[in-house]
C-alpha cells in the first residue's frame, strides 16, 4: 500500500525537540461494536451486563461441527456506516479466518475480512476551530467477530473465560495516516462516534467497550519521510487516547534525538502512569495465516439493497450543522456543539423552530446544557422539555420577561414543571412596561438620593446605580430599556 | 429366527418392516447380536444398544399403525464424525475424549425423522484423515474381506472404514459416511459396497465434525445402489444452518435407479490411465464401459487436462482448512486436557497427546502452506488449480457428456500395517488419485462394486456426475450392478 501524505505541515502542531521541530503522524483503527440484537454469526443475544457465559450458543463456544451463518442486520449496519462515511460500498466482500490461539477465542480463529472488506475508502471531516475543517481519509471498514473475555483475578492459578462477547459483531474502521496531533485524533474519535450514534450502528459507549481504538503513532521532521510506527492497542477513552499519543510521540522523539531507532512494535497504554509500554515486538508478531473462511460464501448484495438503506439514512451531523448555520443563523461553533449528538440537535430544533434561532441556541447551550451537565442528566431526560424552553424563549422575545427573570423562570420550570406563560402570569413575574409605574419608582429613588443625583449628573456612567435601584425596587420586573430611558430623561442626561 | 435379518438389503428390510414380516426390534436385536460377535472387525467405537431398542420400539408402534417414514425401523450405523446428541462423538480422536454433544447433526436428524434406528457410532480414520482406517485412536478397522487362501488382515479403506466394514460385514443395514477426498468411495470399493458422495451443498455439514470445510460432504455407504439412493434421499436437503448448503429440492433418488443409460453419453478421461496401473483395473474399467454401451450408452473419450495437479493441490487445500478447523481442539472447552505450567504448554501437551501422527502431519502441512511467505506459492496456487479442475469438468459436461466412468481406486484393499504405505505417506495419499478431483470440483461421485482382483478382492468403478445430477449416477451404477453377475458378500471369518 502506498501512503499518500494529504496534509500540509502546520507549525502549530510541531513538537519542539532538542534538535529541531518534529511532527506526529497518526492513524487510527477503531473497533466499534455493531448495534444488533444478535451476534454476527449466531443467534445469541448481545445484551451487555449479563452473567458470565449467559449469551453463548454452540456456535459461540466453537462446539465441533458448528457453523457460522451471517446476521443480515449486521451487514445492513456496516453498509449504513459506510454510507455515513461517504465511503465506497463493496457489493462483494469476503470473510477470512484470522488464526491464533487464545482461550477467549474458542474457534482458534477470528472470522474477519482481510483483503476484500465490505466498505472501502471514505472520509470524515473534523471541525478544528481556528484551524478550520480538516478532511481525514478512511481506508476501509470491515466486519469481524469479537473475542470473549479472559478473567485473571478470580482464582490464584487459573484464568476464567466469559464468552458473552464471543462472536459479537465489530466494525473495524481504519483511518488513513492523516492525523497530525492528539487533538485531531481526539476530534476524530469524537466525530466518528457522533456519526455512528446518528446512524444508530454503534452506541459509541467506550466505558462498556463498545468502541475502542488502536492508535498508530510515528514522528518525523515536518513534511519529511514517514517514520517507523508503533501501535498502541485497545485505548478505551478519548482522554487516554490524547495522553497515550502525547507520551508515545515524546518517547519516540527522545529515542531519535539520542541517535536511536524506533522498533516497530505493539504497545499498551497504562492509564495509571500515563505511559505506553512494549507488548510485543515485530519479531514476536503473530502470523495470522489469513485465508477465506470456507464455511461462508462471499458476501454479495445488489445496488437495490444499498439504495434501500441509503433512502432511510438519517440526516448526518455535517449536513445538520450546515443547515443550522444556514437556517438558524448560528455560528459554526454553536452549530457544532448542537449537532454533537443527535438528541441535543433534535431538542434544539424543537426549541428553535419558529423562534429566534440564536436566542434558542443561547438558551439550549448555556442554560440547559450547563444545567444538564452539572446535574449529570442526559438531554432526553431533561426536566425542562423543548416545549417548555420554547415557551420561555417566547416570553423573552415578546418582552414579557427580562433575561434575568427568565433564568428564575427556568429554575422554577426545572424544579416544579409547568407552563412558563402560566407561571409568569400567576406569580406576577411579567415585566413592567407601564411607564407611569416605572416613573413613580424613579421619582421616589431620585427624591431619596440627592447626593447620587448630583454625582450622576457629573458622571453619567453612574446611571447604572439608579438602574440597579429601580430594578431592585421593582423586584426585577421593570423593563430595563424603559427604566434607562426614563432615568436619563429625569436626570437630564 | 428363521432367516438372518442382517442379510437383507436396506430396501428389503424397510419393505419387510412395512409388511410386518418382522419387527424393528427383531432386526435391531439381530444387528446388535452381530455387532457383539464382530469385535474382530473393530467397526464400532460405541454401540448404543438401549437407545437402538428404544428407537426400534417407537418405530414398531408406528409400523403397527401403518405409519412411519421411508426408513422406519431400519437400523443404521453412524460414522463417529457426526455429532449425535448425548452419544460418543469423537471423530475417533483422543482429543475429544468423553465428548457427548448437546445437539444432533442435521444429517442424522434427517435419518431419525425418516424413522431410522441408530445402532452406534462407527470407527473411522481420526478426523477423517486417512485411507486405511489405521489412524483411528480406537485402532484399525479390519476389512471383512480376505484374499483367497489368506488369513492376513486387510484394511477396509478410509476414512469411512468402519462404515464400509459394518455394511459389508452385516453389522448395519446401511451407514452414514463422509467424503473429503474419497473417504466414501475408496472404502466402498475396498469392501464391495456402494458409496456415493453427493454434490457439495446437497447434504448439510451442520453438526458434522469438520475436516476440510470446502470439500467435506456426507453420504451413505450401502449394500446396493437402491439402498444408497434411499439413504441419499433422506440425508440430503437444504439447511439454513449451513451457509454452503444449497436450497434445491431433493428428488426421490430411488425412483431413478432403474432408469437405465440408454441415450446417455459416458465420458472416459484419458488422463485417468495412470502409469503403473494394474492391468486388472484397466480391464475392469474397459468391462464397465462395455456394460454401459450394451445398455445403450455412448462412450466418448474425453480429456481432463489438469487431473495430475489435483492430488498435490488437494494436499494443500485440505490440510490448510484442517489446520484451522482443528484449532478449536485446545483443551480449554471440552475433550482432553493435559495440564501445563502455562497456557502455551497446556496447548502443546494437549494437542501432542490428543492428535495422532497423521492428524499432526496434516495440521503442520496446513499451517505451513498458510504461513506468511508461503501462502501465495501454495494455497493461492492450489486454489487456482482447483478452479482449473472444475473448469475441466464443466468443459466436458458442456460437450454433452452425462457422466464419467473411471476406476474408483488404483488397487484392491491392501494389508493392515502395510510397510510401504506406513513408510511413505505419499503412497497412502495416492489411494485417492481418482477420487479427489471430484471433491475439488464439488461434483457427485459414486463407487459401485464391479469386479474382483486376482485374489478375489472387490474392485469398484467410479461414476462422476454433473452438479446435482446424482440421479444419473444411480441409474448408471445400477446398470453396472446388474451387469457384473458377481456375489459381493465376504466369507464370514470373524
Amino acid at each position: 500500500m502506498t501512503i499518500v501524505d494529504t496534509r500540509t505541515p502546520n507549525p502549530k502542531y510541531f513538537i519542539k525537540g532538542a534538535t529541531g521541530d518534529w511532527e506526529m503522524v497518526l492513524g487510527l483503527e477503531v473497533h466499534a461494536q455493531v448495534t444488533s440484537e444478535s451476534k454476527l454469526f449466531s443467534g445469541s443475544s448481545t445484551e451487555f451486563g449479563q452473567p458470565p457465559n449467559n449469551n453463548v450458543s454452540f456456535v459461540d463456544a466453537a462446539m465441533p461441527g458448528m457453523l457460522p451463518v451471517i446476521n443480515e442486520e449486521c451487514v445492513r449496519q456496516a453498509v449504513r456506516t459506510g454510507l455515513g462515511l461517504k465511503a465506497q460500498i463493496n457489493k462483494r466482500s469476503i470473510f477470512d479466518r484470522k488464526n491464533y490461539f487464545y482461550p477467549d477465542l474458542p474457534q482458534g480463529y477470528q472470522i474477519s475480512q482481510f483483503q476484500d472488506p465490505i466498505v472501502g475508502e471514505g472520509k470524515i471531516y473534523l471541525d478544528m476551530g481556528e484551524e478550520g475543517e480538516v478532511e481525514i481519509g478512511v481506508e476501509r471498514l470491515h466486519l469481524e467477530q469479537d473475542a470473549g473475555k479472559s478473567i485473571h483475578d478470580q482464582h490464584p492459578n487459573m484464568s476464567f473465560v466469559d464468552l458473552n462477547r464471543s462472536g459479537v459483531a465489530l466494525m473495524e474502521i481504519v483511518s488513513k495516516p492523516d492525523l497530525r496531533c492528539s487533538d485531531e485524533a481526539k476530534a476524530y474519535i469524537n466525530k466518528l462516534r457522533t456519526i455512528l450514534r446518528y446512524l444508530g450502528t454503534c452506541d459509541g459507549n467506550m466505558e462498556q467497550g463498545s468502541m475502542r481504538a488502536d492508535i498508530n503513532v510515528s514522528v518525523r521532521r515536518p513534511g519529511g519521510e514517514f517514520g517507523t510506527r508503533c501501535e498502541i492497542k485497545n485505548v478505551n477513552s478519548v482522554r487516554f487516547a490524547g495522553q497515550a499519543i502525547e507520551f508515545e510521540a515524546r518517547r519516540q522523539i527522545d529515542i531519535l534525538e539520542d541517535g536511536g531507532e524506533i522498533d516497530q512494535e505493539t504497545r499498551l497504554f497504562d492509564p495509571k502512569t500515563g505511559e505506553t509500554r512494549s507488548m510485543r515486538s515485530k519479531e514476536e508478531a503473530h502470523d495470522y495465516r489469513y485465508f477465506p473462511c470456507p464455511d461462508l460464501l462471499p458476501l454479495e448484495f445488489d445496488d437495490a439493497f444499498i439504495e434501500e438503506l441509503a433512502k432511510d439514512l438519517p440526516e448526518l451531523p455535517d449536513e445538520k450543522r450546515a443547515r443550522f448555520i444556514n437556517d438558524f443563523g448560528l455560528t459554526a461553533y454553536d452549530a457544532s456543539v448542537l449537532v454533537a449528538d443527535r438528541e441535543s440537535a433534535t431538542y434544539y430544533e424543537a426549541v428553535a423552530n419558529g423562534r429566534d434561532g440564536k436566542l434558542a441556541a443561547n438558551w439550549v447551550i448555556n442554560e440547559l446544557f450547563g444545567r444538564l451537565n452539572k446535574e449529570d442528566v442526559a438531554v432526553v431526560d431533561s426536566p425542562v422539555s423543548a416545549k417548555q424552553l420554547g415557551g420561555i424563549v417566547d416570553l423573552i422575545s415578546k418582552g414579557d420577561i427580562s433575561g434575568k427573570i427568565a433564568k428564575d423562570l427556568f429554575e422554577i420550570v426545572w424544579t416544579e414543571g409547568g407552563d412558563p406563560a402560566a407561571i409568569v402570569e400567576e406569580r406576577g413575574m411579567k415585566q413592567v412596561t407601564d411607564t407611569g409605574a416605572i416613573e413613580k419608582i424613579v421619582d421616589e429613588i431620585i427624591a431619596g438620593n440627592p447626593d447620587q443625583v448630583a454625582k450622576a449628573q457629573d458622571n453619567p456612567k453612574l446611571v447604572g446605580w439608579f438602574v440597579g435601584q429601580v430594578m431592585k425596587a421593582s423586584q426585577g420586573k421593570a423593563n430595563p430599556q424603559a427604566v434607562n430611558e426614563i432615568l436619563k430623561a429625569k436626570l437630564g442626561l | 429366527m428363521t432367516t438372518d435379518l442382517t442379510r437383507l438389503s436396506l430396501a428389503e428390510t424397510a419393505k419387510g418392516l412395512k409388511a410386518k414380516d418382522f419387527t424393528s426390534k427383531e432386526v435391531t436385536a439381530s444387528y446388535l447380536y452381530a455387532i457383539e460377535k464382530a469385535s474382530a472387525l473393530n467397526a464400532y467405537v460405541a454401540v448404543t444398544a438401549d437407545q437402538a431398542l428404544d428407537m426400534a420400539g417407537a418405530s414398531d408402534e408406528k409400523l403397527q399403525k401403518g405409519e412411519g417414514g421411508a426408513l422406519e425401523g431400519v437400523p443404521l450405523g453412524i460414522k463417529d464424525l457426526f455429532c449425535t446428541k448425548g452419544v460418543h462423538s469423537q471423530a475417533a480422536s483422543h482429543i475429544l475424549d468423553g465428548f457427548k454433544p448437546e445437539y444432533e447433526s442435521t444429517v442424522t436428524q434427517n435419518l431419525w425423522d425418516d424413522g431410522a434406528v441408530m445402532l452406534g457410532k462407527l470407527n473411522m480414520d481420526e478426523f477423517a484423515m486417512g485411507s486405511s482406517n489405521e489412524t483411528s485412536y480406537y485402532g484399525p478397522v479390519i476389512n471383512p474381506w480376505r484374499a483367497e487362501g489368506s488369513n492376513a488382515d486387510l484394511v477396509p479403506g478410509g476414512s469411512s472404514g468402519g462404515s464400509a466394514a459394518a455394511v459389508a460385514g452385516w453389522l448395519c443395514a446401511g451407514a452414514t459416511a463422509t467424503d473429503t477426498g474419497g473417504s466414501i468411495r475408496q472404502p466402498a470399493a475396498f469392501t464391495g459396497t456402494v458409496g456415493i458422495k453427493p454434490t457439495y451443498g446437497r447434504a448439510s455439514r451442520w453438526g458434522t465434525v469438520a475436516f476440510a470445510s470446502s470439500l467435506d460432504q456426507a453420504g451413505p455407504i450401502a449394500r446396493t445402489v437402491e439402498d444408497a439412493a434411499i439413504m441419499t434421499t433422506s440425508i440430503c436437503g437444504f439447511d439454513p444452518k449451513d451457509s454452503t448448503s444449497v436450497d434445491m429440492a431433493v428428488p426421490d433418488f430411488a425412483a431413478a435407479v432403474e432408469r437405465g443409460v440408454k441415450g446417455l453419453t459416458i465420458g472416459v478421461p484419458k488422463e485417468y490411465h495412470m502409469d503403473g496401473m494394474p492391468s486388472e483395473i484397466e480391464a475392469l474399467w474397459q468391462q464397465g464401459l462395455e456394460w454401459l454401451k450394451a445398455e445403450g450408452a455412448t462412450i466418448k473419450e474425453i480429456s481432463l487436462p489438469h487431473t495430475k495437479y489435483a492430488l498435490p493441490a488437494y494436499y494443500i487445500v485440505a490440510p490448510a482448512e484442517a489446520s484451522s478447523n482443528l484449532a478449536r481442539y485446545d483443551g480449554v472447552k471440552y475433550g482432553l486436557r493435559v495440564p501445563g505450567k502455562d497456557i502455551t504448554e497446556m496447548y502443546e501437551q494437549t494437542r501432542a497427546a490428543g492428535f495422532g501422527r497423521e492428524v499432526q502431519r496434516r495440521v503442520m502441512i496446513g499451517t505451513y502452506v498458510l504461513s506468511a511467505g508461503y501462502y501465495d506459492a501454495y494455497y493461492v496456487q492450489a486454489q487456482k488449480v482447483r478452479t482449473l479442475i472444475k473448469k475441466d469438468f464443466e468443459d466436458v459436461f458442456n460437450t454433452g457428456v452425462d457422466a464419467i466412468l473411471t476406476p474408483a481406486t488404483p488397487s484392491a484393499a491392501f494389508g493392515v500395517a502395510d510397510q510401504e504405505m506406513s513408510k511413505d505417506p505419499i503412497k497412502m495419499y495416492l489411494n485417492d488419485v481418482f477420487t479427489v478431483t471430484v471433491n475439488m470440483a464439488g461434483l457427485p461421485g459414486i463407487s459401485v462394486p464391479a469386479g474382483k482382483d486376482g485374489q478375489g478382492l472387490p474392485l469398484g468403478l467410479q461414476l462422476i456426475g454433473k452438479p446435482f445430477d446424482e440421479e444419473t449416477l444411480f441409474a448408471a451404477g445400477r446398470v453396472i450392478e446388474k451387469s457384473h453377475g458377481l456375489d459381493f458378500t465376504p466369507n464370514k471369518w470373524w
